[in-house]
């Protein structure tokens, strides 16, 4: 069989959707795929782009990968853009001189930014903001800089602005038009808008055109604009909007628009019906779409047709939900009510700075678009009306006024038509989701993982939940998160009765809530929330009975029944004197001695009657215990940071000390772990952590639920440019607010992803205080620090808790049956056959 | 009861009331230096009937003494230890193994004699 030879121009998100799709379908075999890509490296997430100036790397933001195109059979070729069309021969040329011939060739070239031909706009000075470079190149020549302009306040441009704020620079934006975001928002929501990002100390200059752009003395930058005014400035970034990329089209004589993009039909054909336009670089109806959902769309299409399938590309919604410089923000099909006899609603409340429209048709039946700045909250609920042409409740009001009780009504999942589209990224429809369910899948993860839903921006993680629950409902398959047969509650239930009811021991949980005598996991469970609430020592007579062998000893049992002993190291910084000591005791104890993976050092084979004396001895010499055995606060890593490391941009080791120091002894239902690093290069791994840290010039960026271990997670980026205060305040409010509502032992990493709404609602519960719980958290909290004890210092000063360690009631001899021998100069626990030889005399 | 009237006199002290934890375990040694030694799990659970439980202290999963260490917990209301390494449940009662049928640890009469506490050395089932 001879394979049609597919050539695909671009390697940005849109070309790489194609090539992907394509390569998930049996008919990639039919064809002979050649990529041109002009960038140094594979596509990437552009619409994450900004997060790159907030601690993500180049990989982290990649989407194709090498080895991945290589595993597909494709010919990637990277920094090689391609020069030439000759549709006579059906060929393509590139840079590098490679003639590749075609029998489909698929144009995915996307856009360029838009540069006005101001004098001086091409001053080294000036920048625009599309590619991984120009962020490195902007971020260079921020090193040194104050004051940094953007030319446009569209939503690229905010986003630009919001970069440079980060970037520690005084920021301001400058816009032609009258207002911000002219094409998404109308005039109401975008004067709010403006005003809420003056405030965040942005400087705003509308209707704004400028004239000029020269160097003065000092190599700065000044931009004259129309009417005499002037403004000073280190460096410029363009974000005027952008241009198809269409200059090898245009070269071809494919037909184009008037102001560029190459002419497409709604089967994404060109001119030339063996060549397909896809992503920005296409222009369908006289309009190009600036966005990825729409793209992808193309894409898919494309990939259909070429399996000789039906599939046409009509128009695509461009409704828009972001968040620009910390203020939301959501633009809905018609915002500006421009359609015949449209008529609009509109909520404003200045005071918190909210600003909702709804514009309906003339019954007020359907919904033609919607405005929303300061809060989005209802952006999915209109969405779906809009998309679905759902007919508008009575006071269609509702929809937007903040209900009584402080509740919008929501539309249940189950009003929506199988037809409607809950992920417009990977384009799934809840007709979808509906099968995957009944076809078995019956958690959220695994819904995803069968169908992307609300893997690309995330924006429709909310519904797609929603969705799921609904239908496992349906089916009578509601997951049962009982504690044990001895609670008929969850864990959070368990934690609200003991706060709220005080409830001090288990025996009384266990009477007033619960049946039976209680189990292995029961006990631990709820011995944890007494600990977490009202943090007693775990020997305390009532609590004895409810720990882990691990907790009770306060040591982990090892696989021969004798234990390991791990004092706490704050940071892994230790001095030389204790370094010694623990040789010392390690030497006196014969303990097998090894660095972990938590930068400490850990003993193991420890008799059980040894443990009050080892811990002694580490006591006396400064050491407390490092809680390995808990559902805690394990470690928090560090790295030397700005004291010794020569790019460090913070004291990474103190803020790790004072972390450590602060939450050590929190009891919590899995064990935590964190991180601290002194700079972007992350030596610390802050971002496998449940609490990450990494400096930044301006303090701290917090990234929350890592995990390492079976299911690693790369932590989300939580918050920016923290103060010292600050992220302790957040980090205390995250971890009472995880160690109340999480599930036993669920690890921080699959709480966020089983929390409904996920990142975006632990900020509005964190950072906006949403339920008005901070204050009862960080009070909580504050408890916790204040009543801290090192559980082995009260052990060995108390007689009582004492007796525990004995191996034996009735005797001191030790257990005969711990052996150990000696390997690569330490112990190690006795095979069993090794264990009978020691016994038979020689 | 009546067993314990006749095997009375077999019946030796092991330790006292105070050297038990109520609701978990402790380790005691029987059998005198030649003879075979056994280390014994003793329970004292106050709300139970029997409150004493003596049992093998050896787990056979992973050939480690270390049943007195697991945690008591009540299944399908029986009362068994769970071992603290591998988890396996044993019946207080009769030490059989609810994972593994085939399993089973050997178990001892026990009782409070005023405070002490008396236990037969003979494995009730041999
Ligand atoms: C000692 C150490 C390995 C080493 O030699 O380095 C270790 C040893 C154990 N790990 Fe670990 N883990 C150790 C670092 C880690 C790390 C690396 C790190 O912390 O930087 C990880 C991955 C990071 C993470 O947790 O996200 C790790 C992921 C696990 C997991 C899987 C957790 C998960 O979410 O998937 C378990 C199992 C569990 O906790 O359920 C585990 C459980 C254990 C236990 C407690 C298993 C057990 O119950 O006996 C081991 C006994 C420790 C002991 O006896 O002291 N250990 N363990 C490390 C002690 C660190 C410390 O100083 O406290
Ligand atoms: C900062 C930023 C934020 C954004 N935020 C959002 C958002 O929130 N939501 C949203 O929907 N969209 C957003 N977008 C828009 C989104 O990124 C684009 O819609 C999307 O990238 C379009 O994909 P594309 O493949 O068509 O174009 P691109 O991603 O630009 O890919 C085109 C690729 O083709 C290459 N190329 C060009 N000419 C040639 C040639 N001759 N030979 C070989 N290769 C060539 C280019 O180098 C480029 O790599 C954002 C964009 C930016 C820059
Ligand atoms: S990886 Fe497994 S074996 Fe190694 S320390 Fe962690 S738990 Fe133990
Ligand atoms: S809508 Fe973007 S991930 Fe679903």
């Amino acid at each position: 069989m001879v394979k049609q030879k597919l050539i695909v121009i671009g390697n940005g998100m849109v070309g790489h959707h194609f090539l992907e799709q394509l390569a998930s379908r049996p008919e990639k075999e039919l064809f002979d795929v050649t990529v041109f890509c002009a960038e140094p490296r594979p596509a990437y997430d552009r619409v994450h782009l900004s997060e790159y100036f907030a601690g993500r790397t180049a990989d982290d933001l990649a989407m194709g990968k090498i080895e991945q195109y290589r595993d597909w059979g494709f010919e990637l070729h990277l920094n090689d853009a391609a020069v030439s069309i000759d549709r006579e021969n059906r060929v393509v040329t590139s840079e590098s001189g490679t003639g590749k011939p075609y029998d489909k060739l698929i144009l995915a070239t996307g856009s360029y930014p838009f540069v006005p031909p101001i004098p001086g706009h091409e001053h080294e000075k000036c920048f625009v903001y599309r590619t991984l470079e120009d962020l490195d190149a902007i971020r260079a020549a921020s090193e040194n800089a104050r004051v940094g302009v953007v030319v446009g306040g569209g939503l690229l441009g905010l986003e630009a602005a919001n970069a440079l704020k980060e970037l520690g620079l005084e920021a301001h934006v400058v816009e032609f038009a009258p207002g911000l975001m002219g094409v998404q928002l109308d005039e109401g929501g975008s004067g709010l808008l403006r005003s809420k990002i003056e405030d965040l100390g942005v400087t705003v200059h509308t209707s704004t055109a400028t004239e000029l752009i020269e160097e003065v003395d000092g190599g700065r930058l000044r931009m004259r604009f129309k009417g005499e005014r002037e403004l000073a400035t280190d460096l410029i970034v363009f974000s005027a909007g952008i241009r198809p990329e269409d200059k090898l089209a245009r070269a071809a004589g494919l037909q184009l628009g008037e102001r560029g993009g190459i002419v497409i039909d709604e089967s994404c054909r060109t001119s030339d019906g063996n060549i397909f336009a896809i992503g920005e670089c296409a222009l369908y109806n006289n309009f190009i779409y600036g966005l990825v959902a729409p793209g992808y769309t193309m894409a898919r299409n494309t990939v259909s047709l070429l399996c000789g399938e039906e599939a046409s590309f009509t128009s695509a919604d461009m409704s828009t939900k972001l968040k620009l410089l910390g203020v939301e923000v959501g633009s809905i099909g018609d915002a500006h009510g421009r359609a015949e006899g449209a008529a609009a609603i509109t909520f404003v409340d200045e005071q918190s700075g909210i600003y909702k429209r709804m514009i309906t048709d003339s019954e007020g039946k359907q919904l033609l678009g919607a405005v929303l700045v300061g809060d989005t909250g209802d952006y999915d609920q209109l969405l779906q009306y809009h998309l679905n042409g759902i007919e508008l409740p009575e006071q269609p009001e509702q929809l937007i006024l903040p209900a009584a009780d402080g509740a919008a009504p929501t539309l249940g999942a189950g009003a929506l038509p199988d037809t409607a589209t809950i992920c417009s990224c990977h384009n799934v429809s809840k007709g979808d989701i509906v099968q995957t369910v009944q076809g078995g899948c019956c958690s959220l993860g695994e819904v995803k993982d069968a169908t992307k839903a609300s893997t690309g921006c995330g924006g429709c993680a909310a519904l797609l939940k929603n969705i799921v629950d609904e239908e496992l409902a349906a089916l009578g398959m509601e997951v049962n998160n009982d504690l044990c047969p001895h609670f008929p509650h969850t864990r959070q239930e368990i934690f609200h009765m003991v706060q709220v009811e005080e409830i001090k021991t288990f025996d009384e949980l266990l009477e007033k809530h619960g049946r039976g005598q209680g189990c292995e996991v029961c006990k631990p469970a709820v011995g944890s929330i007494l600990a977490s609430l009202w943090n007693e020592h775990v020997h305390k007579k009532p609590h004895v009975g409810l720990q882990d062998t691990n907790d009770t000893f306060m040591a982990n049992m090892q696989k021969n029944g004798s234990y390991s002993v791990v004092p706490r190291v704050p940071g892994g910084e230790i001095t030389p004197d204790k370094l010694i000591v623990l040789g010392q005791v390690a030497k006196k104890y014969n303990l097998y001695t090894k660095i972990t993976g938590g930068q400490r050092v850990d003993l193991f084979g420890a008799r059980l009657e040894q443990l009050p004396e080892i811990w002694g001895e580490l006591i006396d010499a400064g050491f407390e215990t490092g809680h390995a055995y808990g559902k805690s606060l394990r470690t928090v890593k560090s790295c030397v940071g700005s004291t010794w490391c020569r790019f460090g941009v913070q004291d990474s080791v103190k803020m790790a000390l004072d972390v450590e120091n602060r939450y050590k002894g929190l009891r919590s239902p899995h064990k935590i772990k964190m991180a601290v690093s002194g700079c972007t290069r992350e030596c610390a791994e802050a971002q496998s952590k449940d609490v990450g840290v990494i400096a930044t010039e301006n303090g701290w960026n917090l990234f929350l639920c890592g995990n390492g271990g079976m299911r690693p997670r790369h932590a989300d980026l939580f918050a920016t440019d923290l103060d010292d205060e600050t992220l302790i305040r957040y980090i205390d409010r995250f971890l009472m607010f995880y160690v109340r509502t999480a599930d036993k032992l669920q690890r921080t990493s699959v709480w966020l992803e089983n929390l409904d709404g996920g990142l975006d609602y632990l900020r509005e519960v964190i950072v906006d205080d949403k339920l008005g719980i901070c204050d009862e958290l960080e009070a909580q909290m504050a408890n916790v620090v204040g009543t801290y004890q090192c559980e082995w210092k009260t052990a060995i000063n108390d007689p009582e808790m004492l007796k525990r360690f004995r191996q034996f009631v009735n005797t001191d001899e030790p257990d005969e049956k711990i052996v150990f021998v000696e390997e690569r100069g330490q112990p190690r626990p006795a095979e069993e056959e090794e264990i009978v030889r020691i016994a038979e005399p020689a | 009861m009546n067993q314990v009237a006749i095997t009375r006199t077999q019946w030796q002290p092991i330790c006292q009331r105070s050297d038990l934890v109520a609701n978990s375990g402790v380790c005691a040694l029987m059998g005198d230096a030649s003879s075979d030694r056994k280390s014994i799990a003793l329970f004292f659970i106050p709300g139970a009937e029997p409150q004493l439980y003596a049992i093998d202290n050896r787990d056979p999963f992973s050939n480690a003494g270390v049943i007195a260490r697991g945690i008591v917990a009540e299944v399908d209301g029986q009362l068994t230890v769970a071992s603290p390494l591998y988890k396996q449940h044993f019946r207080l009662g009769d030490g059989v193994c609810l994972e593994d049928e085939t399993v089973k640890l050997d178990t001892y009469p026990i009782a409070f004699d005023g405070d002490t506490v008396l236990i037969t050395t003979g494995s009730e089932n041999s």
